[in-house]
């Protein structure tokens, strides 16, 4: 990254072509990746750019014959006080179950795991994994059982029978079961991230009398702010675009916990408005990109 | 991303619209030659309906792929064809079910023959999904001897501008249902007509005194789907006066007195006096739930197609699994949705019904448009329709069926006889689907709790947006 910093003609020497390749060859080499990239990321991007600006229907007289609108679409969507509320509610979901959830949860679990008994925790490991690596849709079938209003799991122990926990309280179940399906990655992350702090730097900070909380602050973060950083911005994304809140909820009951992927399944395939809906998967897209690139500068200025 | 790269996606873009229908050029092709593959060595063709084995629909699965396959494919050997048919089941949700067909239909792939909504027709007529039959078989299509058979109304239910665009399965009708037994606990009378609006909310208070009861189910909300605009707020509105859409002004109804009505009348059910449940408009399974509460006895009245009656709570585990009912014949009344007051339903009437229904239709690309009609006229052949009836009974499109069959059930025989006479249709109107999509939502937040006026005017912008307002009344 530094090298970014001194004047483009030296960069051109002989020192950058490290494999020897030479140009030709060198894109020879990338040209496979380029065009799967190409055809599986940049053409649909723009496909759906193009299908944006379309009145674009499932069925009816503009899935034959789709009318050029332009902007209209976009317009549409950000004028919408549905889209505004699931922008909000995704934000809200993002922050909740991802940023704040996972994150602290996964690291909580793996500071503790570190010095536990090893078979607390190989089992612990296990566990959190399982809600790891199960299918999403075996996963929510669980749920529904738990949650369930007449005969639920939940309400059979807590003794609060015909409770409705999906219908009273959908944004809080979706992001309970996101922190308790997504946690799995943080915690194997900064597993990982804890074993690269030296014990001599923690010893150290022992012998001359840190707390715990001043450890964490002055020796462990600084050593692991690259893993949080990049632990944060994929999880912010996956939870971002993640579907299964909708096979729980439903995106309801009046669109309460309808997040950003769950609209745009919902106008373009149940209302049919597939034009309207690839204009809000723009708009998706747009802010991921504008999320990475915040983390990327964020690490970047961390590395300089 | 760098300026070049800019012009590059801008190039791209335009180069896509010069090109006008990047998507949707597969309607160009039309049907093709309806002649097409007629002497083929070999055919194959596809059924798909919302039915599977042991579980949705079960039996008409079952009518399928035991009864119907076999003997079809026995017919065409005898006249010398060689036809193999398979069975797509499925068993989902109804609306999920329309956006797989749908999907599959706009890739240009689909099943060969399949089933269509009388109210879904000029959607799809207008996306090329369906086309006459005579377009895709030739005018045999219209000499069938089969449509002596069916009754206007019913082939109306399948055509668009007198074209037949599918061969008629059958026609229910929407009546209230309710549990005698409850009844007669709450003091009300075994044999129940109401005759307003106010009578059902008086039998519901009656009813509200019984412990662990569930007075009434007026279908409300999103997660119902077709099932809140069919079975509760069409019915109200006809009730009220209206038909939500005028097909001789081609007007939808916006905020207009009627609409205002039918939401009131959810009002005072759910929130006013409470004699519904709400959260079971809520529920993604709402629909379920309601037919579980009605086969233990837990509410008392319900609004629901003879649907209910045939294959929910029949008495015949087989056909019913879990929610059927061994005494329904004693314990299930049934009486018409009344109008909102004698004399005030749509064209006066004092009682009034919705009707659904459709028919099963041929893929405009079938790769064999000749033995796909062979088997969609085998199929709606007099021995078949009571092959798939079985032991159930249902008001088919086939009046000497009808006669024969409706004998055994009182129930059917008083829908055909009472409800079919004055029922309506769901408008084949392309946006239909969309605006039953608001009525949804409208009917879902009166009982959610917003008011009337602020639901009604957020409706009527919805419409408004859909099909301009030279298109909406309100008044």
């Amino acid at each position: 990254m530094s090298a970014r910093t001194t004047s483009p003609r030296t960069e051109r020497g002989p020192a950058t072509d490290v494999a020897g390749l030479g140009t030709g060859r060198a894109l020879l080499f990338v040209l496979p990746a380029l065009a799967l990239i190409g055809a599986f990321l940049v053409f649909p991007a723009l496909w759906t750019l193009y299908l944006g600006v379309l009145k674009y229907d499932l069925a009816g007289s503009n899935a034959a014959a789709p009318q050029f609108v332009g902007l209209g679409n976009y317009l549409d969507a950000l004028t919408d006080p549905r889209f505004g509320n699931a922008l909000v509610l995704t934000v809200a979901f993002v922050g909740l179950s991802a940023v704040l959830g996972q994150n602290v949860l996964g690291f909580l679990l793996a500071v503790v795991l570190r010095d536990a008994v090893s078979w607390v925790r190989g089992t612990v490991n296990a566990v959190v994994l399982l809600a790891w690596i199960l299918p999403g849709t075996v996963v929510v079938f669980l749920w529904q059982a738990l949650l369930d209003r007449g005969g639920g799991t939940l309400n059979a122990i807590l003794g609060t029978p015909g409770a409705a926990w999906t219908l009273d309280h959908p944004l809080a179940t979706i992001v309970v079961f996101n922190v308790w399906r997504g946690t799995a990655f943080s915690m194997l992350l900064y597993s990982a991230a804890l074993g690269a702090v030296p014990r001599s730097q923690l010893e150290t900070a022992r012998t001359y009398g840190a707390g715990p909380l001043r450890t964490l602050c002055d020796v462990v973060l600084p050593h692991i702010r690259g893993h949080i950083l990049t632990n944060t911005l994929l999880i912010t994304l996956w939870t971002f675009n993640d579907f299964a809140p909708y096979m729980l909820t439903g995106g309801g009951p009046d669109h309460r916990s309808e997040t950003l992927p769950v609209y745009v399944y919902r106008t373009s395939i149940e209302g049919g408005a597939l034009g309207y809906g690839s204009a809000i998967s723009l708009i998706m897209l747009v802010i991921n990109l504008v999320i990475a690139l915040v983390y990327l500068r964020l690490l970047r200025r961390r590395s300089a | 991303m760098s300026s070049r790269r800019v012009v590059a996606a801008a190039v791209l873009v335009t180069a896509c619209l010069t090109v006008t229908s990047c998507v949707g050029a597969k309607k160009a092709a039309g049907p093709g030659d309806p002649q097409r593959n007629a002497n083929a060595a070999h055919a194959t063709l596809t059924i798909s309906t919302n039915a599977i084995s042991g579980g949705k629909n079960a039996q008409e699965a079952d009518w399928i792929t035991k009864e119907l396959i076999p003997a079809f494919e026995k017919a065409e050997k005898a006249k010398g064809k060689n036809v193999t048919v398979t069975y797509q089941a499925n068993g989902i949700d109804d609306a999920k079910y329309g956006e797989k067909l749908e999907l599959s239909l706009k890739a240009g792939g689909g099943p060969d023959i399949y089933v269509i909504g009388g109210d879904s027709l000029s959607k799809y007529a207008a996306a090329g999904y369906i086309a006459p039959l005579e377009t895709i078989v030739g005018p045999k299509a219209n000499d069938w001897p089969g449509w002596k058979q069916v009754d206007a109304p019913v082939k109306k239910n399948v055509s668009l501008n007198g074209k037949y665009y599918g061969v008629p399965t059958g026609v229910d009708g929407r009546v209230l249902f309710y549990n005698r037994k409850l009844f007669a606990k709450a003091g009300l009378p075994a044999t129940w007509q109401p005759t307003s609006w106010a009578d059902i909310l008086a039998a519901g208070r009656k009813l509200a005194k019984l412990p662990g009861v569930t007075p009434i189910q007026v279908d409300a909300g999103t997660p119902m789907g077709e099932a809140t605009t069919m079975q509760g707020f069409l019915p109200l509105l006809a009730g009220a006066g209206a038909e939500i859409y005028d097909a001789k002004t081609h007007k939808y109804q916006g905020d207009t007195k009627a609409l205002r009505d039918a939401l009131g009348f959810y009002r005072t059910l759910y929130r006013t006096a409470k004699l519904g449940d709400p959260k079971l408009q809520q529920d993604p399974n709402g629909r379920d739930e309601s037919f579980t509460e009605f086969s233990q006895g837990k509410l008392g009245i319900i609004g629901e197609s003879d649907y209910l009656w045939r294959s929910i709570v029949c008495p015949t585990k087989s056909v019913c699994n879990a929610t059927s009912m061994p005494d329904r014949d004693k314990t299930v009344g049934y009486a018409m949705i009344p109008a909102e007051r004698p004399g005030t339903g749509v064209g006066g009437q004092d009682f009034v019904s919705m009707s659904g229904g459709g028919g099963f239709t041929i893929n405009p690309h079938t790769k064999y448009p000749q033995q796909a009609w062979d088997l969609l006229t085998f199929m709606r052949s007099a021995t078949q329709i009571k092959a798939q009836l079985g032991s159930t009974v249902q008001i088919t499109a086939n009046k000497q069926v009808n006669d024969e069959i409706l004998a055994r059930d009182p129930a059917l025989k008083y829908i055909a006889d009472k409800v079919i006479p004055i029922t309506r249709f769901r408008p084949s109107e392309e946006h239909y689907g969309a605006v039953g999509a608001l009525l949804e939502e409208a009917t879902g937040q009166v009982v959610a709790g917003k008011s009337i006026d602020e639901v009604a005017q957020a409706y009527e912008r919805g419409v408004v947006k859909l099909v301009g307002a030279n298109h909406v009344t309100s008044d």
